[in-house]
């Protein structure tokens, strides 16, 4: 039953995506002017979550819904020392409760999203971040999870969890996240 | 051509000079600038056209730390004889006039003279019909005129800047003049928009995305808005850099694991690996004669700025003073490097002469989170971000650290600063 409720909503958040994804960035206009020229790359549904244009507000409620559901239940977040990669002994449960979900599921596909504190440069946090959902990934691998249900991404310094300076904040920050895709 | 010799220096500035008109704080520190003052006059109606022209041209030369600005009274313009005794009375050694005028279709007659005063001659001037909207920059040509005339290395304030603004969830790509005023939106978005590079020809930006909920690499016509993804593979796609001859772009690829050094195609044909290290190696910057690429690594622990040939090869190690360097920017002639290191707990910008062996970095700044260091195309200036009252912000600087420059803002956060090409 609860598979079949899961699935379902896999399959909206499917629809919804699909829907979603028939919305090209480039109809926003990419009207040219001597004054220049604005793409308007936001609103792409899925994660956004945001204020919704009137072309996109039905499915990127659906879908961020959607995904709040199927994630519910399982734990989504492993934190990092500073300056380290090494998935810690105490986020051994997250790693096995998703790399359970992953190999029971074959169809099932997970982002791992690596990030940091915001300290340094953009591209350097990238790189440090990527190296934290990498080892995240091998984690999950060795547990079970094929290589092809999961990438590796990094959002850096981009996106931090909580604001503000100071290693309580840091700490939060520098995490990978487990994401549906 | 003027010899600069002919000028007499003003020396030994040692006290921070408020600017009466620019929308800058510029900040004078240190003793030791090497300026030449220079009078620029109010022009025959400066506000007519809705800017005024004379403030523009005194803000660039202000900002570039190459002049001394000597106030002037009163109006001044192309046609008129100054009298030099009064000038040199006011130890001004160059004296700008000009005027604006409304032409019959609307537009207006800009026109400016550059005199030396020392000699009492006239080094020139220029006339041009421009819309309104187009006085700035018509403004910022002059200012580039008169500091290639008086300096013998061409202006840089009629380029344009590209950076990024975050206002709340909205991220967006803006490209403004060299002076951050005229902004206009090239991108927005609601996911990060990070590291902008200007194509050696300046109408492209390539620019690292989020908006498919990971890294992915464009490059984006700024006058039209056409936008194609050149590097979206698996993983993290970032750190793109323009080859000089603008046909390839370095970029950072996770696609075979870890963050590594790709070159690839304009519109993203053949990918093809530089190198291969266990590392992070990532921030690649093409050296101005396409022959060097300088990118970051932690391939001895902390991060440090290599460099290897363009084409792949050994790298070597560039800095050495600390333990945490990023970001490197080479000077178009090749000479100097400028990159952010870490001190404690301080991000500076720090500049390296790389033109002797064995010189040692100097932190130009005394802020403490300084990011993205690009260089001016002509190599007197650097822009970068900082923070100010929790904000992120825009400077510039002089290559010795002497002359800073705070671009105007209001709300948003500036970060990811680039000084765009010659040309427009």
């Amino acid at each position: 039953m609860k598979t079949i409720h899961r699935t379902l909503l896999t399959a909206i958040a499917a629809a919804a995506l699909a829907a979603c994804s028939s919305v090209k960035l480039d109809d926003a206009a990419p009207v040219e002017s001597r004054t220049g020229s604005a793409v308007v790359a936001g609103n792409t549904g899925a994660a956004n979550g945001g204020a919704a244009t009137s072309q996109t507000r039905v499915a990127s409620v659906d879908v961020s819904n959607t995904n709040a559901t199927t994630l519910s239940s399982l734990p989504r977040v492993v934190y990092f020392d500073y300056d380290s990669y090494v998935v810690k002994d105490e986020f051994r449960p997250v790693i096995e409760a998703n790399a359970k979900a992953l190999s029971s599921n074959q169809t099932k596909h997970m982002a791992v999203e690596g990030h940091t504190d915001d300290r340094g440069s953009s591209e350097y946090n990238l790189a440090l971040g990527q190296r934290r959902a990498e080892s995240v990934v091998k984690s999950l691998t060795l547990l079970g999870a094929a290589p092809a249900q999961l990438e590796a991404v990094s959002f850096g310094k981009e996106r931090p969890a909580v604001q503000g300076e100071g290693e309580a904040a840091y700490a939060k920050n520098r995490r990978a996240e487990l994401a549906s895709r | 051509m003027l010899d600069r010799r002919q000028f007499s220096f003003a020396a030994g500035l040692g006290l921070v000079a408020p600017s009466a008109f620019a929308q800058f704080r510029v900040e004078i520190s240190g003793v030791g600038a090497t300026q030449l003052p220079i009078a620029i006059a109010r022009f025959r109606n400066d506000d007519q056209g809705g800017s005024s022209p004379s403030a523009v041209i005194r803000a660039d030369l202000e900002r570039s730390g190459a002049f001394k600005i000597v106030d002037s009274a009163g109006n001044l313009d192309e046609t008129t004889a100054p009298n030099m005794a009064e000038w040199r009375s006011r130890a001004a050694d160059a004296l700008v006039g000009g005027s604006v005028s409304r032409l019959a279709d609307g537009r207006y007659d800009l026109r400016f003279k550059l005199w030396d005063v020392v000699k009492g001659s006239d080094l020139g001037g220029q006339s041009a019909a421009v819309d309104a909207a187009e006085l700035r920059l018509a403004a910022h040509r002059i200012a580039d005129f008169v500091y290639e005339k008086l300096t013998g290395d061409k202006g840089v304030f009629s380029n344009r800047i590209a950076y990024v603004t975050k206002a709340g969830p909205r991220y967006t790509l803006r490209v403004a003049d060299a002076d951050g005023e005229n902004g206009q939106v090239a991108l927005n978005s609601g996911q990060p928009i990070i590291s902008p590079a200007w194509s050696p020809n300046g109408k492209e930006l390539a620019y690292v995305s989020f908006e498919r909920q990971k890294a992915v690499v464009f490059v984006h016509n700024v006058a039209t808005g056409e936008r194609r993804a050149i590097a979206d593979f698996r993983g993290s796609n970032s750190a793109p850099a323009w080859s000089p001859d603008g046909q390839h772009l370095a970029v950072t690829l996770s696609r075979d694991g870890g963050s590594q050094l790709f070159v690839i195609g304009k519109n993203g044909e053949s990918p093809r690996r530089l190198a291969s290290s266990a590392a992070i190696d990532t921030e690649a910057e093409f050296s101005a004669d396409g022959r060097w690429l300088y990118f970051t690594s932690d391939r001895g622990g902390g991060p440090q700025i290599y460099r290897m040939p363009a084409s792949g090869g050994n790298a070597e190690r560039v800095t050495f003073g600390g333990n945490y360097n990023i970001s490197p920017t080479v000077s178009p002639d090749g000479r100097t490097l400028a990159y952010v290191t870490r001190a404690g707990n301080a991000f500076r910008l720090s500049v390296l002469d790389l033109s002797s062996g064995g010189a040692q970095p100097v932190a130009i700044t005394d802020s403490s989170d300084d990011e993205h260091p690009s260089f001016a195309p002509n190599g007197r200036l650097l822009i970068y971000a900082t923070k100010a009252q929790g904000r992120s912000v825009l400077m510039t600087s002089t290559l010795d650290g002497k002359i800073k420059a705070r671009l105007p803002s209001q709300t948003a956060d500036l970060r990811e600063p680039v000084w765009g090409p010659y040309g427009r």
